[in-house]
C-alpha cells in the first residue's frame, strides 16, 4: 500500500489555545482512515492543516507525487444564491468558446447528483434544498474531482440513514480504487463499519491508533479517557397534563393534518424521514413559518400563529437544525450567544443586566463543558460541536416549558450527548416537556417516551418508545398515503 | 473547561492592536506635528476638535444602523433639515427657541422612523429607503428656507458656541454623545440587538429579538444623532443653510469603517467611530495646514478609507 500523504509533528496554536500538539498522521492508497476524538480535540484544524488552510506552528505535511486532495469541510461552502449545477462546477465550468456552457453543465451535473442519489433538479437554488440535500451537493462536487485524497470532515452529521448508508457505499467504492480517505465522524457504528485505522485525538495529541474492528467501548474509551455507562440515560416519569397541543395543523404542499399532544414530563420524538415535513411543522408551530389552517396551543393558550414573541412568551422554545444559518451570531462573543434567549428576561428599563447574564452563560458553558478560551471568545472559532452546545445551551438557559429540540446533537461527540441527555432529564423532571426531533433513530428510541412517525407530510403513526424496534419506526416512516 | 478571563489593566499594545485606526491616528498626529508647525496651536486643535464634532456624532448614529447591517445615506440631509426646521420655527413661526430646538430634533427623530418603517416594515433595502429619504429631505430644506439661510435661535447658537474661553460646547457634546453611544450599544437591549441582529438577522428573531420594531428604533436614533450634529452645525455657524451638510453622510459612514466596524453587520464599537472621525478631522485639518488643494484633499482621504478599510482586513485574516 503506497502512503499518500505523511504528516509528522504537527503543532498549531490559536491565540488561547492549543489545538494541535505534535500529531503524526498519515494516509495510505486504499484506505479509511478515521480521525476521532471530542469536540474541539482538533480534528477539523488537522484537516485545515493537510488541505494548507492553516500553516502549522512547526511539523510538516508531505504529499506523495502527483496526489491531489479534495476536502469535504465540516461547515458547508456552498453558495446559497446559485443553482445546484452552478454549485456542483464552482469555478470550474464547462466552456465553450471561452463561455460557461450551460446546458453541458446541466447535464453534467444529473450524472453527478445519480451519482450520490440525489433527486433534485440541478436548476434549482442551493438555498431552498435541505441541509441533507446540500451536504449531499458537496459530496457530489468533491467526488468529481476525481482526488488521490479525499477527505470527509462529519458528512453524515447531518444525514439521515439511507443516505448514510449511499455515502458509505460510494466510500467503499472510490477505496476500492485506491483512493486514500480521511473519514471523520461522531457516529461509531459508521466507523465499524468503514475504518480501516482509527487515529484518536485527545486535547490536540494523538493518543492512539486503533485496527479495524476495534469495539465501540474501546474507542469510547480511548476518546474520552472513561468509559460511558449508559448512552441513553431517559429517566421517565408519569406525564401531567397537556403543555403543547398540535391540532390539524396544514400547510398546502407542505404538511397536512398533523395532530399531536406533548405532556408535562414528557420527551416526544419526532422520526421521519428527509423530506418528511418534521422541520416544517415545528418551524411553523413555533411561529417562525405560517401555517394554512389547524392551531397551536400551549398549555391550553391558543398560538396566534406566524408569531415567534408570543409563541415564546407562551413558554414555547426551538433549537433550529441550522446552526450557522439559524442558530448562531457569528460575529458575536460565545457570551453573547449564550444569552441571546434571555436578552429581553435580563433587561429592566432598557438596561441589560450583564453581570446576570454573564453569570447563567458561564454555567451554562460548564454544565455543557463548552471547550472555548472564555465567554468573549468569538463563536466561530468554536469547534462545530462546541457551537451547538451554545445553540442548545441559549435555549436550556431560557427554561421554556416546552422545547422543541431539531436535530440537537448534530455534530456533539458520545460523551457531550450524554450530558445533553442529562439535561433533557431535568427538564421533564421539572415538569417540562421537550419535542425530540432527530434523525438519529437510536437517539429517538433511546430518549423519548413516545414517538410519532412522520412520513410524507403526515403523521403515520405513534409508538411507545419503550421496547420499539429501529425496523417498526422504519415501517412507518416510508408509509404510502393513498392521495 | 471555561476560564474567566482576567481583566487586566490598560494594555496599550493590545489597544493599538485592536484598534488599527487609533495607531492611524497617532502616526498622522505625530506626522502633522513636524511638517506643520502651526498644527499643535491650541487653537489650531480645537478647530480639529469642533470639525471632529458635527461628523463623529452623525457617525455614532450611523454607527447603530450599521452595527445592525444596515445603511442610512440620509442622515446628512436630515441634520440640514431638522437646523433649518429649528431655524424657522424661531426666525419666521416665532415660536420660543427651545420649543425650535426640540421641534428640529423631532424632526430627526420622525425623519429617522420614516426610514426604520420603509426598511422594516416596507421591506426597501436600507440603501434605498434612505437614498430616498436624502433626497426628501433636503428638498424639504430649500422648501422651508425658500433657498435663503436663516438665523438660529440664540440657545442653538449656544450649542455652537465657547463655555468657557478655549473650551467649545462641540467638543462636550461629542464626548457626552460618545458616551451614550457606547453605553447604548454595551449596556442596552437595544444595542445588544443590534449586534444580533447585524451578525444573523434570522437567529435574532429566532432568538425571539422583535427585529422590526428594533430597525424602527435604530434609524430613530439616527435620525435624533443627525439632528443634534445639524443643530452643532448650524449653531457653530449662528445659521441653517440649505445646503448645509451636503455629503455628510458618506464621511460619516467613513468614520464608522475606519473605526472598524464593517458594513456587513454585526461589528462595530463606539470608541473606534470616535478615532475615525478624528483621523477624518485631523487629516483634512494637516491637509490644509500644508496648503494642499481641496481638489487634492479628497482624493487623499479617499485613498486614507480604502487603505484602513485594507489593513483591517488584512489584520482580521492573519489571525
Ligand atoms: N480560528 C480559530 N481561532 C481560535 N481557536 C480555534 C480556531 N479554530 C479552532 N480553534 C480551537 O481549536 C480547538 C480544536 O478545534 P477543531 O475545530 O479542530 O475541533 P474538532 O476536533 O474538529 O471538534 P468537533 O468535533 O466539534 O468538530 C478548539 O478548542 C477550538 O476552539
Ligand atoms: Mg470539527
Amino acid at each position: 500500500m503506497a502512503e499518500l500523504l505523511r504528516a509528522e509533528g504537527i503543532t498549531k496554536r490559536f491565540t488561547g489555545a492549543l489545538a494541535l500538539d505534535g500529531v503524526d498522521f498519515a494516509v495510505n492508497s486504499g484506505e479509511v482512515h478515521v480521525l476521532l476524538g471530542e469536540n474541539g480535540a482538533g480534528k477539523s484544524t488537522l484537516v485545515k492543516v493537510l488541505a494548507g488552510v492553516y500553516r502549522p506552528d512547526s511539523g510538516s505535511v508531505r504529499v506523495a507525487d502527483g496526489v491531489n486532495l479534495a476536502v469535504i469541510y465540516q461547515e458547508l461552502t456552498l453558495v446559497p444564491e446559485l443553482s445546484v449545477a452552478e454549485n456542483l462546477f464552482l469555478g470550474r465550468p464547462p466552456r465553450r468558446f471561452g463561455v460557461v456552457d450551460r446546458a453541458r453543465m446541466l447535464r453534467d451535473a444529473v450524472g453527478l447528483l445519480a451519482r450520490v442519489g440525489l433527486r433534485v433538479d440541478p436548476a434549482t437554488p442551493v438555498k431552498e434544498l435541505g441541509i441533507a440535500q446540500q451536504q449531499m451537493v458537496e459530496i457530489a462536487r468533491a467526488l468529481d474531482l476525481n482526488a488521490g485524497v479525499l477527505v470527509l470532515d462529519e458528512p453524515t452529521a447531518v444525514l439521515t440513514d439511507t443516505e448514510t448508508d449511499r455515502l458509505l457505499e460510494i466510500m467503499a467504492e472510490i477505496r476500492d480504487q485506491g483512493v486514500g480517505l480521511v473519514f471523520i465522524t461522531h457516529h461509531l457504528d459508521e466507523i465499524r463499519r468503514i475504518a480501516d485505522r482509527v487515529t484518536v485525538l485527545r486535547d490536540g495529541r494523538s493518543v492512539g491508533v486503533l485496527p479495524a474492528g476495534s469495539s465501540v467501548e474501546q474507542m469510547i474509551e480511548l476518546m474520552v479517557g472513561r468509559a460511558i455507562s449508559e448512552q441513553y440515560p431517559r429517566r421517565s416519569q408519569e406525564p401531567g397534563d397537556v403543555l403543547l397541543k398540535v391540532d390539524s395543523l396544514t400547510r398546502d404542499g407542505r404538511f397536512t393534518d398533523v395532530s399531536f399532544e406533548v405532556r408535562a414530563g414528557e420527551v416526544v420524538g419526532i422520526a421521519g424521514l428527509v423530506g418528511a415535513g418534521r422541520t416544517e411543522v415545528v418551524r411553523a408551530a413555533f411561529g417562525v413559518d405560517h401555517y394554512d389552517s389547524g392551531h397551536v396551543e400551549v398549555a391550553g393558550r391558543r398560538l396566534p400563529g406566524g408569531d415567534v414573541r408570543a409563541a415564546m412568551r407562551a413558554g414555547l422554545g426551538l433549537v433550529p437544525e441550522d446552526r450557522k444559518g439559524q442558530g448562531l451570531v457569528l460575529t458575536s462573543s460565545v457570551g453573547e450567544n449564550l444569552g441571546l434567549v434571555t436578552l429581553r428576561s435580563a433587561t429592566r428599563a432598557g438596561i441589560v443586566d450583564r453581570k446576570r447574564q454573564r453569570r447563567h452563560a458561564d454555567e451554562m458553558a460548564t454544565a455543557l463543558r463548552v471547550k472555548t478560551s472564555g465567554l468573549d471568545q468569538e463563536v466561530r472559532e468554536l469547534s462545530g460541536g462546541n457551537q451547538q452546545k451554545v445553540v442548545i445551551g441559549k435555549w436550556l438557559l431560557a427554561d421554556p416549558r416546552v422545547l422543541v429540540l431539531d436535530e440537537p446533537t448534530r455534530g456533539v461527540d458520545v460523551g457531550a450527548k450524554v450530558e445533553i441527555y442529562e439535561l433533557i432529564n431535568r427538564m421533564t423532571a421539572a415538569g417540562r416537556a421537550v419535542l425530540l426531533v432527530s434523525s438519529d433513530l437510536p437517539e429517538v428510541i433511546g430518549m423519548s417516551d413516545r414517538i410519532v412517525v412522520m412520513a410524507h407530510g403526515r403523521v403515520a403513526g405513534e409508538l411507545p418508545a419503550r421496547g420499539t424496534t429501529q425496523d417498526e419506526v422504519m415501517a412507518l416512516a416510508v408509509q404510502e398515503f393513498s392521495a | 473547561m471555561t476560564t474567566a478571563t482576567a481583566r487586566t489593566g490598560v494594555d496599550a499594545r493590545k489597544i493599538l492592536s485592536e484598534n488599527g485606526a487609533l495607531g492611524g491616528l497617532v502616526v498622522l498626529v505625530v506626522a502633522l506635528s513636524i511638517l506643520a508647525p502651526t498644527f499643535l496651536s491650541t487653537q489650531n486643535l480645537i478647530n480639529v476638535g469642533v470639525q471632529a464634532a458635527v461628523v463623529a456624532v452623525l457617525a455614532f448614529g450611523s454607527t447603530f444602523v450599521i452595527v445592525s447591517g444596515g445603511i442610512d445615506l440620509s442622515v446628512g440631509s436630515v441634520a440640514a433639515l431638522s437646523a433649518m426646521v429649528g431655524a424657522w420655527s424661531s426666525a419666521e413661526a416665532g415660536l420660543p427657541g427651545p420649543v425650535a430646538l426640540l421641534l428640529g430634533l423631532a424632526t430627526g427623530v420622525a425623519a429617522g422612523l420614516i426610514n426604520g418603517a420603509m426598511v422594516s416594515f416596507g421591506r426597501l433595502p436600507a440603501f434605498i429607503a434612505t437614498l430616498a429619504m436624502l433626497s426628501i429631505a433636503r428638498g424639504l430644506t430649500l422648501v422651508v428656507s425658500q433657498g435663503t439661510p436663516l438665523a438660529t435661535p440664540d440657545v442653538v447658537t449656544f450649542l455652537g458656541s465657547n463655555l468657557v474661553p478655549q473650551v467649545p460646547l462641540p467638543l462636550l457634546i461629542m464626548l457626552v454623545f460618545f458616551g451614550i453611544t457606547g453605553f447604548v450599544l454595551s449596556r442596552t437591549y437595544a444595542g445588544r440587538s443590534m449586534y444580533a441582529i447585524g451578525g444573523n438577522e434570522e437567529a435574532a428573531r429566532l432568538s425571539g429579538i422583535d427585529v422590526r420594531r428594533q430597525k424602527l428604533v435604530i434609524y430613530a436614533l439616527s435620525g435624533l444623532f443627525a439632528a443634534v450634529a445639524g443643530m452643532l452645525l448650524a449653531g457653530r455657524l449662528a445659521s441653517a443653510g440649505p445646503q448645509a451638510a451636503v455629503g455628510y453622510e458618506l464621511d460619516a459612514i467613513a468614520a464608522v469603517v475606519i473605526g472598524g466596524a464593517s458594513l456587513s453587520g454585526g461589528v462595530g464599537r463606539a470608541f473606534g467611530t470616535l478615532v475615525g472621525a478624528l483621523v477624518l478631522a485631523v487629516l483634512r485639518n494637516g491637509l490644509n495646514q500644508l496648503q494642499v488643494s481641496p481638489f487634492w484633499q479628497q482624493v487623499v482621504i479617499g485613498v486614507v478609507i480604502a487603505l484602513a478599510v485594507l489593513l483591517d482586513t488584512l489584520r482580521r485574516r492573519s489571525r
